[in-house]
């Protein structure tokens, strides 16, 4: 695979500003607030995470930066531009949540179609359509018609289309929806190989498991805002410090196992009772405790809060609520 | 077990506006139409636009032209209609009328020659008399017959004194005993009666005949379409064509709903291609489509049916691309209004087929009553069904296309204004 960010330089006027800037962005839909006053900014060559449920305002958000959507106020730019400027355009690829592509072209003609639309022609589309069909591991299926490709190919010849003009910004909203786990490692593979290369990214998903193999840094969106933002280690010591959960599942009326963790500063999710500590010992407490309630132990385990945790802990809601 | 899928059944066709419009709208609409030609408004039948020139102007020829004009089924004009460069026109001559029947301005043009008035029965069909010309379009079979034998009804009832004293000559002549002569000339007139009746359709209605299938000699001559083969052929293909290309345009206009369904109308979007750079493109593909399906459609016309389209290339192009620009707007501005593949089928299925059934592409618009045939004025196929029908029936110039051409561009221009400012809602949200 060849370097995709060297191929197409950076020009020099924009080199010198950050791939993304965000300033106070709003954007409404009726009275619905979907955007409510986001900032952030990314560095070049980093993976930028917006991690958070459905609706939360992520899609909104991406389709602000591509110009897609007209904020109410704030500001976008990409290296420097405003965000729906040509200069921000070239600079910037997008791969939609939606499998964008033409159901009866091939996977070839595809990326074609939509290499011309950004202006490549002759032998650097030809080189830029190699690329991306190399990258998406669709060599093999690339004379294939685009509706008769597998899920999972479908997804991946969706990301090669947005890089198909060698961008320096890739905006992914939540590339591997739908698909099985063999495409999504897949898809991974194909953002690692990104990421290698320096590519700067930002990845909208809900699911926490993909923020934490591929995001530098993470924003925890909720109900338009951002309303955590570092690594993921910064934001599970922002949240917990030291501090680990106990799960434990228990054998007893609902309502009195409930009504026991509640004693205890905890709280009941899904039939098991969860409770944060500061030091192992504190274990022993909690089982005496469930014993003299009249609860008998089924199952207990410890464990270091994960960004799922970190979202609850900040929302009060599951991230896949 | 029955009436729960009934049930089922009615919520999910009350919620399904496309089978509702199609189902109940499309057929009212359509009964209308036809009902509306064809059915027994006889106030609003059509008038059948004759032109009377009166070259005899004897009595009787005079008499004969006040009886067509007091006919409510005709429409008779001796003069063209004042304009601002002539207040005053003149009559029309021989040639002014045979200029208009050829012009497609009147169905008939009638020409009572110098000398009718003198001799104007003509019960034993006496080829010396000089007889009544009627001019005609070939491709109105309808109209020439029509007005035979409403001139024969009014030779009945208009010159009444002329018949008397045409009858009295007869009756001289066979009065008394019946010699041999006059027996001969007794079983000629009857012979000559028998075989104009037995004459076939084609001799009576062909390019050129000699009717005196009356009291009145008539000869009719068709003055457009007299060498044509097939005369409804060019017709024919025009009128089906449009209709077609209105489905084909407003179908393959159908592909930017497909496009913003997908999100790859955002894609593109988001790239180089401006919306107005998208329709420009999506607008030049249609056109070619709607000039490939034409000219497909006329070669077809050509192999199969004779028609003469390598002598009229030029205007063909003409009115083939301003026909295809028309349609290609036409689709671009239903898809931009539609939100869904199936609103676009039933909308395009409704205005598509009104469209062209008082736009002339399922029978042609002289049957229609005169505020139907206006009401075609509104449709893309009306103007080119009348240019095409020009090209290819009256032969004329592509000059003579200046009308069709002015109004299908502007037609076309107005839709795709409109089609531009809706589509602003695919632009940004």
């Amino acid at each position: 695979m060849g370097d995709r960010t060297s191929g197409n330089s950076t020009p020099s006027t924009l080199a010198s500003a950050l791939p993304l800037e965000i300033d106070a962005l709003v954007k409404r839909f009726g009275q619905v607030v979907a955007v409510d006053g986001i900032s952030l900014e990314l560095r070049s060559g980093e993976c930028l995470g917006l991690l958070g449920p459905n609706g939360a305002g992520k899609s909104t958000l991406i389709r602000a930066i591509v110009g897609r959507v007209i904020p109410d106020s704030g500001r976008v730019a990409v290296f420097g531009a405003a965000a729906d400027s040509p200069a921000a355009r070239a600079e910037m690829g997008w791969v939609p949540q939606d499998l964008a592509l033409y159901p009866r072209l091939t996977a070839k003609e595809n990326l074609r179609s939509f290499g011309r639309y950004y202006g490549l022609t002759g032998k650097k589309l030809d080189e830029a359509v190699a690329w991306c069909l190399d990258w998406a591991a669709l060599q093999d299926r690339a004379g294939e018609l685009t509706r008769n490709l597998s899920g999972g190919m479908k997804r991946r010849l969706n990301m090669a289309a947005g890089l198909i003009h060698q961008p320096h910004l890739v905006l992914m909203d939540e590339p591997t929806v739908g698909v099985d786990p063999q495409s999504r490692n897949r898809i991974f593979e194909m953002i690692e190989a990104l990421r290698a290369q320096g590519m700067t990214i930002v990845y909208t998903t809900h699911y926490m498991e993909e923020a934490e193999r591929l995001c530098d840094r993470i924003a925890i969106v909720d109900h338009g805002r951002i309303i955590a933002l570092d690594t993921k280690e910064a934001l599970i010591h922002n949240s917990f410090a030291s501090r680990s959960q106990v799960v434990a599942r228990l054998d007893g009326p609902a309502g009195r196992v409930s009504t026991w963790a509640a004693q205890r500063g905890g709280r009941l999710v899904d039939s098991t009772a969860e409770f944060t500590i500061e030091r192992p010992t504190e274990i022993t407490g909690l089982l005496e405790g469930a014993a003299a309630a009249g609860l008998e132990l089924v199952d207990l385990s410890l464990r270091r809060p994960n960004l799922e945790t970190v979202f609850l802990h900040l929302t009060g809601r599951e991230l896949r609520d | 077990m029955i009436i729960p899928i009934v049930r089922t059944a009615i919520v999910a066709l009350r919620r399904d506006r496309v089978s509702l419009v199609l189902s109940f709208v499309v057929p009212i609409a359509f009964f209308t139409i036809f009902a509306v030609v064809f059915g027994g408004q006889h106030d609003t039948v059509p008038k059948i636009k004759v032109i009377v020139v009166d070259e005899d102007q004897s009595r009787a020829s005079q008499q004969l032209v006040k009886g067509l004009e007091s006919d409510g089924s005709l429409a008779i004009t001796t003069k063209p209609a004042p304009t601002e460069d002539q207040a005053k026109p003149i009559d029309y001559t021989a040639v002014t009328a045979e200029a208009a029947v050829k012009a497609g301005d009147v169905s008939v043009g009638l020409i009572v020659p110098p000398g009718w008035g003198a001799n104007p029965i003509s019960f034993r069909g006496d080829s010396d008399a000089p007889a009544i010309q009627l001019l005609n379009d070939a491709s109105d079979t309808i109209a020439p017959q029509m007005v035979g034998g409403l001139l024969q009804k009014a030779a009945m009832t208009a010159i009444p004194e002329t018949m008397a004293e045409q009858g009295m000559k007869y009756s001289e002549q066979y009065i008394g005993e019946f010699t041999p002569g006059q027996r001969k000339k007794m079983n000629d007139g009857l012979e000559q009666l028998r075989q104009i009746e037995n004459w076939p359709d084609s001799a009576r209605t062909g390019a050129a005949s000699s009717s005196s299938g009356g009291i009145i000699a008539v000869k009719s001559r068709s003055v457009v379409g007299e060498n044509k083969k097939s005369p409804m052929v060019s017709f024919e293909a025009a009128a089906i064509g449009v209709m077609f290309l209105l489905f084909t345009a407003s179908g393959s206009a159908g592909a930017l709903l497909d496009e913003a369904e997908s999100g790859a109308l955002d894609r593109v979007l988001s790239s180089r291609i401006s919306m107005g750079g998208l329709l420009a493109g999506k607008l030049v593909f249609n056109i070619l489509l709607a000039f490939t399906q034409l000219t497909v459609m006329f070669l077809w016309a050509w192999a199969v049916f004779h028609l003469d389209f390598f002598s009229h290339i030029p205007g063909f192009i003409v009115m083939g691309l301003c026909t295809a620009f028309a349609v290609a707007a036409f689709g671009t501005l239903l898809a931009s209004i539609c939100r869904t593949r199936a609103q676009l089928g039933a909308l395009s299925t409704l205005l598509i087929l009104v469209m062209s059934a008082i736009g002339g592409s399922m029978f042609p618009r002289f049957l229609m009553p005169e505020a139907m045939q206006k009401a075609g004025l509104w449709t893309i196929n009306a103007w080119a069904i009348d240019g095409f029908t020009k090209v290819f029936w009256r032969d004329l110039p592509v000059t003579a296309l200046w009308q069709q051409v002015s109004v299908l561009l502007a037609i076309g221009i107005v839709l795709l204004a409109v089609a531009r400012r809706i589509a602003r809602r695919w632009e940004y949200a």
